[in-house]
C-alpha cells in the first residue's frame, strides 16, 4: 500500500461576518512563529502561496496563512450574489483584512500583498500601522491607469476564464518555469465572472493612494518592496517612484520576474524574500 | 525579424496550437510600420498571408506596430515592456484596433500565434 503523502498545509473554513453579512471564509496555514498574511493578486486565489506555505524553512520561523477574499478561491459570495455586481473598495478590503486579522487573534502579523494586496498593504500602513510588524509590498505601486479595455473580462459572448489568464499571460516573467507559469494562469481560468474585473475596479479607480503614500511612516511600520521588472501592469519603475515618496522603503528589483513572483517562480523568488524575512526576523520587537 | 509569411509553415505544424484556435475564423491586419500583412484563418490554421499595399482591405481587427518595438518583440528573449503584445500596447507601441471580438475571444490563441514569429535561440 502506498503511504498517503500530505502537505504541511491546512486549509479550513472561517466561519466570520465580513461587511456585516454572513461568510465561509478559506483558509490555509502552516508552520509557526511570526504571522505572515499573505494576499493574493486580483481575479485569483490564495494557491498563489503554495510554495511558501510548504518551504521547509520558512515554516520553521514563520506562521504562513493565506486566506481566499470573498468571491474568489473557494470562498464563496455571500448570499444574494447573484442580483449584484462585485466591487471591490479600499474600505471593504480594508475591513476584511482587519476582521480576519482579529478573529485569527494575530499578534503583529507581518503583512504581504501581491498586486492588490501590494496596493492595499500600503493602505494598511498608513491607517493601521501599529497592528502590524512590517509590511511587504510585491508587485506594488500607488495607482495603475487601466491600459487596455476592462470590458473584456466580463461578457457573455467571450469565456471568461481564458480571456482572463490570455490578459495576464504576458504579465508571467520570462523566467518563469512553465509549471509555474500555467498553475498560475489556471487560477486565472477558474475565477468567477466579473471577478477579475471587480477587483480591478479597487486597483484602477478607487485605491489610488497617490496623494497620501508620502504619509506613511516606516518607522511605526517597517515597508518593503519588491517587484519584478517584466511586469507591465506595475512596473519597476512604480514600484521605484514609490519608494521615493516612502522615506525609509527598502526596495528589491527581481530581473526575469513578473507580476506574481511568489507563484510564477516560487523558488527564485524565495532567494529575494528570504533575506527580508529575516532582516524582520532579527528587528526588535516594537515596545 | 521572422517574415510573417513564413506564419503558415510554423503554426499549421502545432497541431495542439491549431486545436486551440479551432474555431477562429478571420482575417486580421498586421501592420509592422508601413508595411501590412492580412493574415487569413480558417479553422486555427493559417490559410494565407498576404503583404500589402492592398485595395479596400478588409479585416476584423489591426495590429499596428512599430517597426523597432516588433524587432524587439521579436527577439528570443525580449527586453521587458516588448515580451507581449498587451505590454505594448501599455508602452503605446502596439495599437489594436477594429472588430477586437475574434481576438479577445481567443487571446492565448492569437498571442501563441504571433510567437511564431519570434527568432529562436
Amino acid at each position: 500500500m502506498t503511504e498517503a503523502i500530505f502537505e504541511p498545509v491546512i486549509g479550513r473554513y472561517l466561519r466570520l461576518d465580513l461587511l456585516g453579512e454572513p461568510h465561509r471564509l478559506y483558509i490555509e496555514e502552516a508552520g509557526q512563529g511570526i504571522p505572515l498574511l499573505c494576499l493574493h493578486t486580483a481575479g485569483s486565489d490564495s494557491r498563489q502561496y503554495r510554495a511558501l506555505l510548504n518551504d521547509a524553512e520558512l515554516l520553521k520561523e514563520y506562521r504562513v496563512i493565506a486566506f481566499d477574499l470573498p468571491w474568489h478561491g473557494k470562498t464563496s459570495p455571500p448570499p444574494g450574489w447573484q442580483n449584484r455586481e462585485y466591487k471591490l473598495t479600499s474600505q471593504a478590503y480594508t475591513d476584511i483584512i482587519m476582521t480576519v486579522c482579529e478573529a485569527l487573534g494575530l499578534d503583529q502579523p507581518v503583512v504581504m500583498g501581491c498586486s492588490i494586496g501590494g496596493r492595499i498593504v500600503l493602505h494598511l500602513a498608513l491607517e493601521h500601522a501599529s497592528h502590524f510588524r512590517a509590511i511587504i509590498g510585491l508587485q506594488s505601486g500607488a495607482h495603475v491607469e487601466p491600459y487596455y479595455d476592462l470590458q473584456w473580462l466580463h461578457r457573455p459572448d467571450v469565456q471568461g476564464g481564458e480571456t482572463c489568464a490570455g490578459i495576464v499571460s504576458g504579465l508571467v516573467g520570462p523566467a518563469a518555469p512553465d509549471d509555474g507559469r500555467w498553475e498560475t494562469l489556471w487560477h486565472y481560468m477558474q475565477g468567477g465572472p466579473g471577478i477579475f474585473k471587480g477587483d480591478l475596479h479597487f486597483y484602477t479607480v478607487d485605491g489610488d493612494i497617490r496623494d497620501r503614500v508620502a504619509e506613511i511612516n516606516t518607522e511605526l511600520c517597517p515597508v518593503y518592496l519588491l517587484s519584478g521588472d517584466y511586469d507591465y501592469s506595475c512596473t519597476a519603475d512604480d514600484t521605484r517612484a514609490l519608494g521615493r515618496l516612502i522615506k525609509g522603503t527598502e526596495i528589491t528589483i527581481m530581473p526575469g520576474v513578473g507580476h506574481f513572483p511568489m507563484s510564477e517562480d516560487p523558488d527564485g523568488f524565495l532567494q529575494y524574500l528570504w533575506p527580508v524575512l529575516e532582516k524582520i526576523r532579527h528587528a526588535e520587537a516594537r515596545p | 525579424m521572422q517574415d510573417p509569411q513564413r506564419l503558415p509553415e510554423r503554426v499549421n505544424g502545432d497541431g495542439w496550437l491549431v486545436h486551440r484556435g479551432r474555431f477562429v475564423d478571420t482575417t486580421f491586419l498586421l501592420e509592422v510600420g508601413d508595411q501590412g500583412y492580412l493574415i487569413r484563418i480558417l479553422d486555427g490554421r493559417v490559410e494565407s498571408v498576404r503583404p500589402g499595399p492592398f485595395v479596400m482591405a478588409r479585416w476584423s481587427f489591426a495590429i499596428r506596430v512599430q517597426e523597432e518595438a516588433w524587432a524587439e518583440y521579436c527577439q528570443p528573449y525580449p527586453k521587458p515592456g516588448y515580451h507581449d503584445i498587451l505590454a505594448m500596447v501599455k508602452f503605446k507601441t502596439l495599437k489594436l484596433e477594429g472588430d477586437q471580438h475574434p481576438l479577445m475571444a481567443n487571446l492565448l490563441y492569437f498571442k501563441d500565434v504571433l510567437v511564431k514569429l519570434r527568432e529562436t535561440i
